[in-house]
Parts: C-alpha cells; structure tokens; sequence
C-alpha cells in the first residue's frame, strides 16, 4: 500500500491556538459583509480586529497588538457603532448586503485580493538584521519610538497632515450652510 | 513574565510534570486567581463606599448584618442573584445578554498587568501601561451594546454618553501616563516601581509630577464612572443610564465592573505615582515582600478612599460643562505638559536639573489648571444668578406696553 506523498502534520500548542484565532478572525470577517443588521456586522467588526490583535500577540508583536485594540477597537469601532447607532433607520431595519453593484464590487474585490496576494507574495522584502530584536521587547519599543522621529519623520508628519485634512474636511460637509 | 509563574513552573517541572501541562496549570492557577480575588475585593468596596458616604452625609449606614454590617454586602448579593432576571421583549436578544459579561470581563483582564509585589504580577507585559488604556475599550463597547440592545430611549441616550465621555477623557488619561512613561523610559509595570525606590523607598513620582497626577486622578474619576463625572447613569436626568432595563444577576454584574474598574484605575494610579509596592523596608528578608504587599494594598485603597470622598462631597457636572472641561482645559494642558517634558528631557542636562524643570512644568500646569477651573466656577456663578434669582427677573416679565 502505498504512503501518502505528504505527512498531514501535528500542529505544536501553539499553532493549534495560532489557527483557532485565525478562523476565528475569519468566521468574523465573514460575519461582517454577510450580516443582515448593520449593528451586528459593527459588532462582528469589534470581533475580527479582536481576533487580529491576538494573532499579533501569537506573533510576538505585543505592541503591535495593544496598539491594534486601542485604534481600531477603542476609537474606530466604536466611532462607526456610534454612526450606526445615530441613523436610525439603518440600526432598526433589516437591510441586504446586496445591491444591483455586487458582481462588479466582486470582481473589483478579486482584483484588489490578486494584487495585494501578488505584493505580498513576490516582493522580496528587506528584513533589517537590527530591527528584528526579540529579548526583553523594551528596547524595540524604543527604537520604534527613535525611527519614528528620525529615519521616518516625514511619512509620519504627512501621515499627520493627511488626518488633519480629513478632520477639516469632515467639519465642513458637517457643516450647515448659512 | 513575572517571577512566581517561573517559580510555580520550576516546582511542577522538578515534580516530573511535562512542560505544556505544567505551563497550561501555571496560566490557570493565575486566570484562577484573579478570577476569584477580583469579586471578593468589590465585597469589601461595595460595604466601604456605603460605610464612607453614610459617615459623610452624617448616617451610620449598613449596621445589621454582621458586625459594622460587614456581612450587608453578601445578602445584597443572595437577593440580587434570587431576583427575577426579567428579558424586555423588544430587546436584542444578543447585545442585551452579552453587555453585562463584555463589561466584568474588560475589568477582570486589566487586573492581570497590575503588580502585588515584586516578582508577583499578573504578567508583567512590556507594554503594560498601554494595555490599560486600550482595554477601556471593551467597557465602552460594553455600554454601547447594553444602551442599544435594551431598546429603551434613557439607554441609548446613556449609550452615547458614553463614547463621547470615556473616548474624550482617554486622551487626556493617556497623555498623563505618558508623562510618567517618558520619565521612566519602560511601560512595564515591575520597572516603574522599581525605578521609584530612591530616598528609602519614597522616590514616588507624585512628588516629581504632581501635576500629571492629578490629571490623571481627574481620567480616572471619569473612565471608572465616578460622580462628579457620572452622567452615564445620572439618576435625575436618564434615570438610570445603561444598565435601566437590567435586573437580578446582568444588573449585578455591571454592578461589578464599576466598582472594580474604579479599584482598578485607583492601584494603577498607586503603581504609576505612588511607588507601586516601595516603601521602607521593603527589601528586609522576610518580612519585606508581605510589607511590600502590605503597601501597595494600602495605597491603592488610600485612592480609592480619595475617589469615595469626592464622590461624597462634589455634586454631579453637566454634560457640556464636562466634554468642555476635557476638550478645554484638561487636554490643551496635558499636551503642553508632554511637550515641555519632551523638550526637557532631550536636552543633554544632568539628572537632577532635569527632575526640577520637570517639576516646575507640573506645578505650572497645576497652577493654570486651578486657576482655569476657578475662573470657569465664578462665571458659571455669574450666569446661574443672572438666570435664577428673583430680583434678576425685574422688568423681563413685565407685560409689553402697547
């Protein structure tokens, strides 16, 4: 009889938690563009940045991961619950994910997965030997707080104007006309 | 990690116990713990507040169950946990019963970063200081599904109370931990104490940055949803904000998360600017780690004494006047605190010069934040009198002449 070609492998503990969270993120995502209440898609949201944030912790990325649940959870989610919640029809009412743009949105979708699939897969990314620190984590911390105010100022500060234009511009459509 | 879970892991090792079982019964013995000790705290929070605030409004208060009334607490709880868990029939099934769990989860996880003592500490994350803040987050969610879910207008509008109260005064909350973090160059909590045990163990950096202190003290009233800060559930206006349609066992459980968050707000604050568990004698052999303990409980509960007399003795704000006391006043001058810190310390100047421009920066923010507040108090009073006394309604309600 013969072998299988490919041994199906054991995960360790700790790809076993890896691909829980990972599903759990997924299962999330999903429930997010297929849910029928705009509400619980908000909440599932919450859910898969949740779930993110863990696989950041899985990889050792501990302050990538608390700062995931401060922006995202703390203040973007909850910035769009509180959307949700002040537009009262949306919050009550039962609409369809689904609208006559849906085949094109797809293929816009597939487009966009292929190209991000495509830079994720063949761009030979440059790992910085100093970077890659592991030890005590303190010392990363503080080297990210160095690059960001030296080697990265500029994308930093544009990044910082970009936020500014988009608050003023969010005033003035906000705005009554008087 | 912390020092017990390494101790706790050798034990089991040398016991012949595989490693994951051994790493997988060290977590839950930890989980357990904080589990357990968490509630058992609020008992004893929950008989202090009434005991406290009865003495200041010149009560006894509870004074039949057990001695002092110790044992008030635990048959309020068998009552709360017999009475009728009532669901509301237009309440969303989901976000209804999930709130109360989602807010005493979000509390229970931020004791696991907060250090006993040294070497005793949940985990000691390098980013704990961080994780603090960003697990608010769940709260606020919490009280979001919980305004939503119940269907009931008072909720909601409490929910919306919500996110713009603990999202706006988490900024300011953020930037006064900064301030210690910048001084002390670690977000780890078993380093900030450590680095606060000059001068026999009374380094504290509430004497270095009084200023950020008491910003700090200030967020914290307001993210633990303390008076004069509680108009997520001010009785008078939204009845009784998010929890209204809750009873029984999901009431109790918000119950908890508010009595917890505030204990929880007041040890960080203790850990931050009080020198955590330092203090003299803390390194005798022996006795030293119990004193150690003996401290940091101590002085947490000293805060948390602090926050029950000014929840005893200031009446509650109006929703304008606190988003404005935020926006206003609290984060123009947690941001000029930073940068004048920032600018101080990257200067090359020797330790001690830099410790008193640091100081004279927060006692300079302490000044125009006083003096801010004051000014806002008097004309608050200006415009109150104008509005409200008799004499100041002489000739606007006259008839109008023809």
């Amino acid at each position: 009889m013969p072998e299988l070609p490919v041994e199906i492998p054991i995960p360790t503990p700790h790809q076993a938690v890896f691909i829980m969270v990972a599903v759990a993120t997924g299962v999330a995502s999903l429930l997010v563009v297929t849910n029928r209440n705009l509400f619980y898609s908000a909440l599932c949201l919450v859910g898969a940045l949740f779930g993110v944030a863990g696989v950041y912790v899985l990889l050792e990325a501990e302050f990538l991961a608390i700062t995931q649940v401060l922006v995202y959870v703390g203040a973007i989610a909850t910035l769009i619950t509180f959307a949700i919640m002040l537009t009262r029809g949306i919050m009550f009412g039962v609409t369809s994910p689904n609208n006559r743009h849906m085949f094109a949105v797809m293929a816009m979708a597939l487009l966009v997965f292929l190209l991000v699939a495509g830079v994720v897969d063949r761009v030979p990314w440059a790992v910085a030997e100093d970077l890659t620190l592991s030890g005590d984590g303190k010392s990363m911390i503080v080297d990210l707080g160095w690059e960001f105010v030296t080697t990265y100022a500029l994308p930093l500060e544009l990044i910082g104007l970009l936020l500014l234009i988009a608050l003023v511009g969010a005033v003035m459509l906000a705005r009554d006309d008087e | 990690m912390a020092e017990w879970y390494q101790v706790l892991m050798a034990a089991l090792v040398g016991a012949g116990v595989p490693e994951w079982i051994a790493t997988a019964i060290a977590l839950l013995v930890g989980v357990t713990a904080i589990g357990l000790v968490a509630p058992l705290i609020a008992l004893i929070l929950v008989w202090l507040l009434r005991k406290v605030i009865s003495r200041i409004q010149d009560r006894i208060g509870p004074n039949r169950v057990g001695r002092f009334g110790l044992l008030q607490t635990i048959a309020d709880i068998v009552k709360l946990l017999s009475k009728e868990g009532i669901n509301p029939s237009r309440a969303d099934f989901m976000a209804y019963n999930l709130a109360p769990i989602l807010s005493v989860f979000g509390v229970l996880l931020l004791f696991a970063v907060v250090p006993v003592t040294r070497g005793l500490i949940g985990v000691d994350i390098n980013v704990g200081v961080l994780y603090i803040v960003a697990l608010g987050s769940i709260g606020i969610m919490a009280a979001l599904m919980a305004g939503w879910g119940s269907n009931n207008k008072y909720a909601l509008l409490s929910g919306f109370r919500v996110v713009a109260q603990l999202l706006s005064y988490e900024i300011p909350l953020v930037l006064s931990m900064l301030a210690v973090v910048l001084y002390a160059g670690t977000m780890r909590f078993g380093e900030l104490a450590e680095q606060q045990g000059n001068f026999l163990g009374l380094g504290w950096y509430v004497f270095l940055m009084p200023g950020a202190a008491l910003i700090f003290f200030v967020c914290a009233l307001a993210e633990s949803e303390q008076t004069p800060f509680d108009l997520l559930e001010a009785e008078s206006e939204l009845i009784a904000g998010f929890h209204i349609e809750y009873s029984g066992m999901r009431f109790a459980m918000f119950f908890l998360a508010q009595f917890l968050g505030g204990f929880v707000f007041a040890w960080v604050g203790a850990a931050m600017f009080l020198g955590g568990w330092q203090g003299p004698g803390v390194d005798l052999p022996g006795i030293g780690g119990f004193l150690a303990a003996g401290y940091m409980m101590l002085k947490t509960f000293a805060i948390y004494l602090l926050m029950i007399w000014v929840r005893g003795t200031f009446p509650r704000l109006r929703v304008d006047q606190m988003m404005s006391f935020c926006w206003k006043i609290l984060v123009p001058l947690t941001v000029g605190l930073i940068s004048w810190q920032m600018v101080v310390q990257v200067l090359d100047l020797p330790t001690p010069v830099i410790a008193v421009l640091v100081l004279v920066g927060n006692l300079l923010v302490m000044g125009i934040g006083l003096y801010a507040v004051g000014r806002a108090i008097r004309q608050e009073g200006f415009r109150t009198k104008r509005a409200f006394t008799p004499d100041s309604l002489i000739g606007t309600m006259q008839p109008v002449a023809e």
